[in-house]
């Protein structure tokens, strides 16, 4: 007899630890507030109440870094904009990922020149990139559930 | 042309050795830069032309010499003219004096065309670079500056690409 014929009623369910955590941080993500450009009127739309995104857990967007632990890079990275977005990444705890939103943040977009960093992965290391001048809320929202699924393909030994 | 306009350009000319112009109907002057300064005093001072909307520069490297046109737009509202001033700089070591005493709001774009064209501003309060980051080497808008930054990425070159790309340390 083990605990799993008594499930029923004892409202007790088992799983992995890992499972469970990665469950957790998918379910209460909190977007750090990081519109630079014209990406960040979209990441406006995906957040108000059409295409609401706190529906996936996001319900505020923290301005600040330390309270923060998705960083949603939208818009184009000037080159005397990138210590600073470093930065901000440094302040924020771990765990943390970083979603680069639109053109500019994955690849420099239209704008192949001396001022605009090309892909915000120059600075930072990015866990998804959403393509798109501007990608539309469906894109971004695909986006957090492709982050989704990469989170809860995370592993005990890599963070244990 | 408005009557103050003429005043104003013969005055110039006597005083400065300006050359008078126009394009498109628009007056303008081409002065050298040792009189801009006194130029600029007497403009605002004598002539009323309380308002330097804009300071900006023209690279014409490698069609015309000398290479560099410093544009000075300056507006009046007692009188309600403009009038755009020109200062021909050369290549090699360019440089002209501030006017940014004589108008206070100079003290920024100057401080742009330093960043942008390299033009030394003689006598300025804080001169350095800035939009570009403060180690920046080389001038952006010259026209001898590459124009891209990165070679673009096409199916039939990604793999060359992919090999210099450099990637953060996490």
């Amino acid at each position: 007899m083990g605990i799993e014929q008594k499930l029923g009623n004892m409202g007790v369910i088992t799983a992995r630890l890992e499972d469970v955590i990665n469950w957790g941080r998918t379910g209460a993500m909190w977007p750090m507030l990081f519109g630079l450009a014209c990406c960040a009127i979209e990441m406006m739309a995906s957040q108000a109440s059409s295409y609401d995104m706190s529906r996936f857990g996001m319900e505020l967007m923290r301005p600040s870094p330390r309270q923060s632990d998705l960083m949603i890079v939208a818009g184009r990275v000037s080159r005397k904009m990138a210590p600073v977005l470093r930065l901000l990444y440094d302040q924020m705890p771990d765990p943390k990922w970083v979603v680069a939103m639109g053109d500019c943040a994955s690849c420099g977009g239209v704008f192949n020149n001396y001022a605009i960093l090309q892909g915000v992965d120059e600075v930072v290391p990015v866990d998804v990139y959403v393509a798109g001048c501007p990608p539309r809320p469906e894109a971004l929202i695909h986006g957090m559930m492709t982050l989704h699924q990469k989170i809860k393909q995370e592993k005990l030994t890599r963070w244990a | 042309m408005n009557d103050h306009l003429n005043t104003v350009i013969t005055a110039l000319q006597t005083r400065f050795e300006a050359q008078p112009g126009q394009f498109r109907g628009d007056p303008r002057v081409t002065l050298s830069p040792e009189h801009i300064l006194e130029a600029a005093k007497t403009l605002r001072e004598e002539f009323g032309f309380e308002y330097l909307s804009d300071l900006t520069a023209v690279d014409y490297w490698p069609e015309m010499s000398p290479r560099f046109h410093v544009v000075y737009q300056f507006s009046s509202f007692q009188h309600n003219c403009r009038l755009e001033v020109r200062v021909p700089i050369s290549g090699e070591q360019p440089a002209v004096p501030t006017i940014s005493q004589v108008y206070w709001s100079a003290n920024w774009p100057e401080r742009e065309l330093y960043d942008m064209f390299g033009i030394h501003i003689e006598g300025h309060p804080d001169l350095r670079r800035i939009l570009m980051p403060h180690d920046w080497e080389g001038h952006p808008l010259r026209k001898d500056y590459p124009l891209g930054y990165e070679e673009v990425q096409f199916t039939f070159n990604e793999d060359e690409i992919m090999v210099h790309k450099v990637h953060p340390q996490e």
